[in-house]
């Protein structure tokens, strides 16, 4: 059967996810359901000299959601805060292999993506308000 | 009206996307539950309307007005035969079952629902028979109760007769759109009005599937969907007991649903029009005859003993395939043609998406019955619903398919 959505790395990545547990003492942490689907997804973060040092997640759901989050958490490890910022979904799709994903399925993709983003702007909010 | 033979490769025919190719192969559409394809004789009245008499109904008095009005109408008369009715003036035409129920819940509802009140639903209900009453028991500070599932998935009447002792209104859905579940409405709607309790059938998934009639039934209100029985999208119905739609406040307030407004003043108009306010789907519900003229020509008695006969093959094929689980009753009469199962620990989104590629439409998640779900600690399930074209040459692919999914996704 040939299945452009089920790529080899997604499925090793769903069958060994990568990273998959909860950080202890993260610097931010941050998760997020999809609610038609019941995806869900954790992340935990540590920071060292400005630079992501560790990345957990956890989570259950679907293959393309829980393969993208262990492939998010390779891609974003030693990167610095300034990358995270700039990191676009694409960089996320070319490290899953472009999958060709529907309209509904990318949501699925899309998960940790936002979740992550979104951890990590109320944690520099945080921080400037504290400074 | 004369039958004719239920022959399925025939009447396949009838529907022009089942010889249509995806990914080079045939569909095989087991979504049935959510919306059915559509004949060719309800596709080309709809283009008939537009291209020979499109014209606003009761209006004018020109030709193709008076036609449009006519046949319009005309489905208001076969849908009443249709479903057993006393008289199409209570055949009200709303844009889908949702629709229906909201009508019911913001007109009857509203006026006779007080606080303190109990409305009765089952967990087997779609969010649109949920929703509704949620929402106005909050805003009237009445109660909502679920009568709950037995074991085999059937209604538990002992419960569902403690719950309905007092109660003003028992919402319930006639077959469940997840677990296939028929439920025994006749007998209910008896009990609940020796309680003087007024009952709201939903029928979006069992008109479409097997006999139905109001007055054998006896329930108060009957809500369904042209596109789930072979019609257009955008036509829904409501039916009602006379006396109680007399009764009843409009719903939307306008042009058609008056006899006459003076500056101040305004008289409703009559039944059915009261409640169908503005410009209706014209051509869609002339397009719906179509479609219920296409299912009595089949007979329903017949369509139901196809799809029995179709899902007792499918239950056989889906129980050989290891780790598949499927829900709702065992026993053939009490179910219909709809079944939801799970397979292993795959996500029902990632089991829908390898079979899409097999041009093998089914659907996945929660199937807009999150309640249900939740009591049954399922995180979604996967769902095959058939209907009058299906065959088991497309069961057989569907049990194929699954079997490449498991291997898929074999750790
Ligand atoms: C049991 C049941 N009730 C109500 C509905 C809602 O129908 P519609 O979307 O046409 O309003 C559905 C449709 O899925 C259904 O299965």
């Amino acid at each position: 059967m040939s299945d452009e959505i089920y790529k080899e790395i997604i499925l090793d990545h769903y069958k060994n996810p990568h990273n998959f547990h909860k950080l202890k003492d993260p610097d931010f942490k941050a998760e997020d359901t999809n609610p038609l689907c019941g995806d869900h997804v954790e992340f935990s973060v540590k920071l060292q000299d400005g630079r992501v040092s560790e990345v957990g997640f956890i989570g259950r759901g679907c293959a393309i959601s829980q393969a993208a989050a262990s492939i998010l958490t390779d891609l974003v490890q030693g990167k610095t805060i300034e990358e995270l910022q700039k990191m676009e979904k694409e960089d996320l799709l070319e490290a899953m292999g472009n999958p060709d994903l529907g309209p509904v399925r990318i949501k699925c993709a899309m998960l940790s993506f936002k979740t992550l983003k979104l951890g990590l702007y109320s944690y520099l909010s945080s921080k400037s308000s504290h400074t | 009206m004369e039958t004719v033979a239920f022959n399925v490769e025939e009447l396949r025919n009838d529907f022009p996307i089942l010889s249509k190719k995806f990914n080079g192969k045939t569909l095989a559409y087991l979504d049935n539950a959510a919306t059915s394809q559509k004949p060719r004789q309800v596709i080309k009245a709809i283009c008939d309307f537009y291209e020979g008499y499109n014209a606003n109904i009761h209006r004018g008095v020109y030709e193709i007005e008076e036609k449009a009005t006519m046949k319009y109408e005309r489905t208001r008369e076969a849908t009443s035969r249709f479903i057993g009715a006393e008289s199409a003036e209570q055949i009200i035409f709303t844009r889908n079952t949702t629709e229906s129920i909201n009508l019911v819940a913001k007109t009857w509802g509203a006026s006779n629902i007080r606080k303190g009140d109990k409305i009765v639903v089952s967990l087997l209900e779609h969010h649109s028979n949920v929703v509704p009453w949620q929402v106005l028991a909050k805003e009237k500070g009445a109660l909502l109760e679920y009568i709950n599932l037995k074991e085999d998935s059937t209604i538990d009447l002992d419960d569902f007769k403690e719950k309905i002792a007092g109660a003003k209104l028992l919402a319930i859905t006639q077959a469940s759109n997840v677990l296939g579940t028929l439920v025994p409405v006749k007998q209910m709607t008896s009990i609940a009005h020796q309680e003087g309790c007024t009952v709201l059938v939903d029928g979006a998934q069992s008109a479409p599937h097997m006999p139905v009639s109001m007055t054998d039934i006896g329930c108060d209100f009957f809500a369904f969907s042209s596109h789930k029985m072979l019609g257009p999208t955008g036509v829904g119905v409501l039916y009602g007991k006379r006396e109680i739609l007399d009764a009843m406040p409009p719903y939307n307030l306008g042009g058609d649903m008056i006899s006459e407004v003076h500056k101040w003043d305004v008289t409703w108009n009559e039944l059915p029009w009261k409640f169908e306010a503005g410009t209706s789907n014209i051509a869609d519900v002339i397009a719906y005859y179509h479609a219920i003229e296409y299912l009595q020509r089949l007979g329903m008695e017949r369509v139901r003993e196809h799809e029995k006969s179709l899902t007792k093959y499918a239950l056989k094929r889906l129980s050989e395939i290891k780790g598949l689980r499927y829900y709702g009753p065992d026993d053939i009469e009490m179910r219909g043609g709809i079944i939801s199962f799970t397979l292993g620990d795959v996500h029902p989104h990632d089991i829908a998406s390898i079979l899409s590629r097999e041009a093998i439409a089914i659907r996945s998640g929660y199937h807009c019955a999150q309640p249900l779900h939740e009591e049954l600690s399922l995180g979604g399930t996967a769902r095959a619903s058939f209907y009058i074209y299906n065959t088991e040459e497309e069961v057989d692919r569907l049990a194929e398919a699954l079997n490449e999914v498991r291997k898929v996704f074999a750790k």
